[in-house]
């Protein structure tokens, strides 16, 4: 590990709140650790800020693991920024160099409004697990836990597309904003499992249906979102919530006419 | 007085007794019940989840913008059980047994027998409910051993346990969302509870958008907010965690029990600099092949640290695997507590290694020859490639380098058999609360206690509270409790935004968090701990007349979140320190320097101590009173803990 110091011109998104105009502003970085991760060099930033008496630069985040999906920035175009499979919280200042520009930018997407500098409004994401993203089951009274065998390769199969953080990077990484990777990750999770086939079908509808009405836009399959993704959720997921989602419409149709 | 309300009968009948004499609420009247949950954590998200099941309606609150981010999602590890799946000899009284000896001796018997019952319960509900867990070729669940235990009890979803079993219990809650039974406030702040005639009544919550302070009424609280291990700035938990909601409960009269008792974790990512927000926690399970060792001398240690040497100069036998050397049975499986404590004395004494001298190393060179870098990689391939990230040094080709770091708290709010704060009205579950890991938790038990106070205890015993309310009318909103509350909120936020100082929150939360480290965390004795205290009351000042938070109140406000956060940690640290200055024994991760054996191991002190510390609040800066709960030992022999 070698340690080194650099100086760094940030380009930051500043926007008061939801109802007002936002620009970039532009903010030195001095003396800057390139063990440092991302953020912690924006707390630095934000120290000086408030010594300064000027309002701290407002960004989401909280684990700084990589795990609880809340940190969000769109660093130099890219969500996450440059490193492949990092979220924002990993990423390390080692991956910049001395003397360069760095643009911060929130998310873009008509349904993840700015509420604050770099922070949006992700609830579309909730509302959509709450349309149905569930195995309709109460506590108590469910079988034993091994009553059911699952091929392992089923359940390491289901178990990657439950990786998903519900970050919205691939919303972000989208130029239609479309929602499918993260849509597709949790009905795939559960379309792989014995626990999910009841209510399979319906699942996909609801919470498909859910995710137009929240305003994200249709996949073209640019792939984009795949790339940007920092737990690697892959495009296949799509494939499955597409074939479960006209099933269902197929099978709705079914009942009607029957 | 303290009641515990531990029932009467043989252990392992207690809770089924128990269950059978809770009074129960008929299923017409519950919908006329409103319960208040704060945080949606495995406590929160499966208590609110279950609690509308039942057809209670519920409210839940939680800082993040979405319930599935609670902290519980980043637990790596796993989630014990006894199941005995493997066939080597796990029980329920094993488990039980492991768990007492485990906290040494300062957890109730009763509550930590029912833990081990329910434990069963929690993994057959996250299964129905889809949580992917590890799998075995034959299709069933796979299990490990885990934190030094003797049998495989630990259930695992690779090296993210925590955010399937949350996103298990989110996905619970969403349904009854959906439903319209559950009413979920994200990005909202709980800052006090409402009081009625000593009842908890409601929460006032600050949302952290608008800034709109606000009032809400409930038959009953739920506490599940986590742990306050914040108190020492750097930790493993997430940057927003804090004791605010329990201290602020605690202000109103709720008990804090076993402030002092934290966990401290050998296996982190040690601090580079000052810069440094947090620090990372990877897996114990890497202590199931790796290796602890320093050099066996300052000189070697001297050389490592001035980057003269590599670690794989060091010759076989100028290494000390201290653990192995002092605890052959156990070697490097020994508890968190005896691990993290002899990474500080190696330190201490001068053979620690990186730039700061403050790392032992783990090895993963005997483990990659004997498996195979491989079959190191399928099993710890992420944890290594989060080390890679963080430090860029590769573990496959040197060892890592670990330090402990602060991960957990046992003390919380203390509670009874039934989870009810000294408030009536008031639970508090999951970390949140004190009630079942002692003065020392076991790996992989943080989240089955989460979970088994959520879905199992909770909704047995509030309903038995309700039902002695004696009436089903609705909570009087228009009770001048509520805007009293709301008020005194409301001049709490507008004195922090007057403060206009020289320093920065985090300036002053830095300084707790030295002076908390220093002589509150791994080894602690009476002078330091008196020193604490001085030091902790002039920065409490420090920050009241030097402190400066920005901004207004009717938006996203960083300077605000964090201040109101840090104000109570101000507080908190004192009461810790004069918890740890009373309990002069050691025990589990309370290490009292002046009562130690002749080799340097924990002495306890069961003849004056065996009891839970509850502190009663009397008022800014006054002394709190301390209450003592008696721990009676009906069913295991208080032994000194060896690990040798
Ligand atoms: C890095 C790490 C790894 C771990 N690994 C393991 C493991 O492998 N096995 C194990 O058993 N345990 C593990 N633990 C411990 C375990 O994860 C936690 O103890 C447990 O998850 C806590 O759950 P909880 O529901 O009590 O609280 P949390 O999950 O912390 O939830 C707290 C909730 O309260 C809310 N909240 C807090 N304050 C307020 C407020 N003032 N107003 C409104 N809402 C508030 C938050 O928004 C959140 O929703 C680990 C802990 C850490 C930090
Ligand atoms: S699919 Fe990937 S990018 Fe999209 S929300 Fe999930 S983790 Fe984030
Ligand atoms: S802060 Fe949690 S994933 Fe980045």
């Amino acid at each position: 590990m070698s340690e080194k110091t650099m100086n760094l011109t940030l380009k930051v998104w500043r926007q008061k709140n939801e109802n007002t105009k936002g620009k970039f502003v532009t903010i030195q970085a001095k003396g800057i650790s390139s063990d440092m991760s991302f953020l912690e060099m924006l707390d630095v930033v934000n120290e000086d800020l408030t010594r300064k008496g000027e309002d701290p630069i407002y960004f989401d985040h909280d684990c700084r693991e990589g795990i609880c999906g809340m940190c969000s920035l769109h660093i130099n175009g890219q969500p996450h920024g440059p490193k492949q499979g990092t979220t924002t919280c990993q990423l390390h200042m080692r991956s910049f160099h001395d003397g360069q520009t760095i643009v911060i930018e929130p998310w873009r997407a008509a349904a993840f409004p700015v509420i604050k500098d770099l922070a949006v409004d992700r609830t579309a994401f909730d509302r959509i697990q709450q349309a149905g993203g569930y195995v309709s089951v109460n506590t108590g009274g469910v079988p034993d836990g091994n009553a059911i065998p699952i091929p392992k390769i089923k359940a390491d199969e289901a178990f990657e597309s439950a990786t998903c953080i519900g970050c919205g990077a691939c919303v972000a990484a989208c130029k239609n904003a479309s929602a499918m990777l993260f849509v597709s990750a949790k009905i795939s999770q559960y379309a792989l499992l014995p626990q999910g086939q009841a209510e399979r079908y319906d699942r996909a509808q609801a919470m498909v249906e859910q995710m137009d009405k929240e305003g994200f836009g249709a996949c073209t399959v640019t792939k984009a979102c795949e790339a940007e993704c920092p737990v690697g959720i892959k495009l296949t997921n799509i494939a499955r919530m597409n074939r479960d989602y006209l099933n269902a419409k197929f099978f709705k149709e079914k009942t009607i006419h029957s | 007085m303290l009641d515990s309300k531990i029932p009467e009968g043989p252990l392992a009948e207690k809770w089924s007794k128990h269950k059978f004499n809770l009074k129960l609420v008929n299923p017409a009247n519950k919908r006329k019940f409103t319960i208040i949950v704060v945080g949606t954590g495995l406590a929160g998200a499966s208590a609110a989840a279950s609690l509308a099941e039942l057809g209670y309606n519920v409210k839940t609150f939680c800082y993040q913008d979405s319930p599935r981010r609670a902290h519980s999602i980043a637990a790596q590890g796993g989630i014990n059980a006894a199941k005995n799946y493997q066939n080597d000899g796990d029980s329920v009284y094993r488990l039980f047994y492991d768990t007492i000896k485990g906290g040494d001796y300062r957890a109730r018997e009763a509550n930590v027998h029912r833990l081990a019952e329910v434990s069963v319960n929690i993994i057959d509900q996250c299964v129905a409910q889809g949580v992917p867990f590890a799998r075995e070729y034959g299709g069933l669940l796979d299990n490990r051993s885990f934190g030094g235990a003797q049998v495989s009890r630990t259930f695992y979803a690779r090296g993210q346990t925590g955010q399937q079993l949350l996103l298990g219990a989110y996905s619970a809650l969403n349904r009854q969302i959906h439903t319209g039974k559950v009413i979920s406030y994200t990005r909202h702040e709980m800052l006090d509870v409402v009081m009625i005639d000593g009842h908890a009544k409601g929460v006032v919550t600050r949302d952290l958008k608008t800034g709109e302070i606000e009032a809400h009424e409930g038959h009953a609280v739920l506490l599940c907010t986590g742990g306050y291990g914040n108190v020492f700035f750097l930790s493993t938990n997430a940057m927003g965690c804090n004791v605010t909601a329990a201290w602020r409960a605690h202000k109103r009269g709720a008990y804090f029990a076993n402030p002092c008792y934290t966990q401290i974790h050998p296996t982190c990512i040690p601090v580079t600099g000052d810069h440094q927000s947090k620090l990372t926690l990877m897996s114990e399970s890497l202590r199931n092949d790796g290796r602890v060792w320093v050099p066996k001398t300052v000189e070697l240690a001297e050389k490592l640290r001035k980057g003269q040497i590599k670690a794989s100069d060091i010759k076989e036998e100028e290494r000390d695997y201290f653990l192995e050397r002092k605890y052959p049975s156990f070697g490097n499986l020994v508890p968190r507590d005896v691990a993290s404590r002899n990474a500080k004395m190696m330190c201490d004494e001068g053979r620690g290694v990186g730039t700061t001298g403050l790392a032992v190393y783990l090895d993963f060179a005997e483990a990659i020859q004997r498996m195979g870098e491989d079959t190191v990689r399928a099993k710890y391939g992420n944890l290594f490639d989060m080390y890679y990230q963080i430090t860029d040094e590769n573990p496959y080709k040197q060892p890592m380098r670990i330090y402990p770091a602060v991960h957990y708290t046992m003390g919380g709010l203390w509670v009874d058999y039934n989870l009810m704060t000294s408030i009536p009205g008031l639970y508090a579950l999951g970390e949140c609360n004190f009630s079942d890991h002692g003065a020392n938790r076991l790996g992989a038990s943080a989240l089955m206690q989460g979970l088994a106070d959520g879905y199992f205890v909770i909704p047995y015993t509030v309903g038995d509270y309700l039902t002695n309310l004696g009436s089903f009318a609705p909570v009087d909103k228009k009770h001048p409790a509520f805007e009293a509350t709301r008020k005194e909120v409301e001049d709490k936020v507008k004195k922090l935004l007057s403060l206009k100082g020289s320093k920065t929150v985090d300036d002053i939360h830095k300084k707790l968090g030295h002076i908390m480290w220093e002589y509150c965390g791994m080894a602690r004795n009476e002078n330091g701990l008196k020193k604490a205290k001085g030091l902790i009351q002039e920065l409490r000042k420090e920050f009241w007349s030097d402190v400066t938070v920005l901004g207004d109140n009717e938006e996203l406000n960083l300077s605000l979140e964090k201040a109101g956060r840090v104000a109570d940690f101000l507080e908190l640290g004192e009461l810790m320190v004069d918890d740890a200055l009373n309990r002069s024994e050691s025990c589990g991760g309370h290490f009292r320097e002046e009562s130690a054996t002749p080799e340097g191991e924990a002495k306890r002190d069961d003849e004056h101590f065996a009891y839970v510390s509850a502190w009663q609040y009397n008022g800014d800066n006054q002394p709190e009173t301390l209450h003592k709960e008696e721990l009676v030992f009906e069913n295991v022999k208080l032994t000194q803990r060896s690990y040798k």
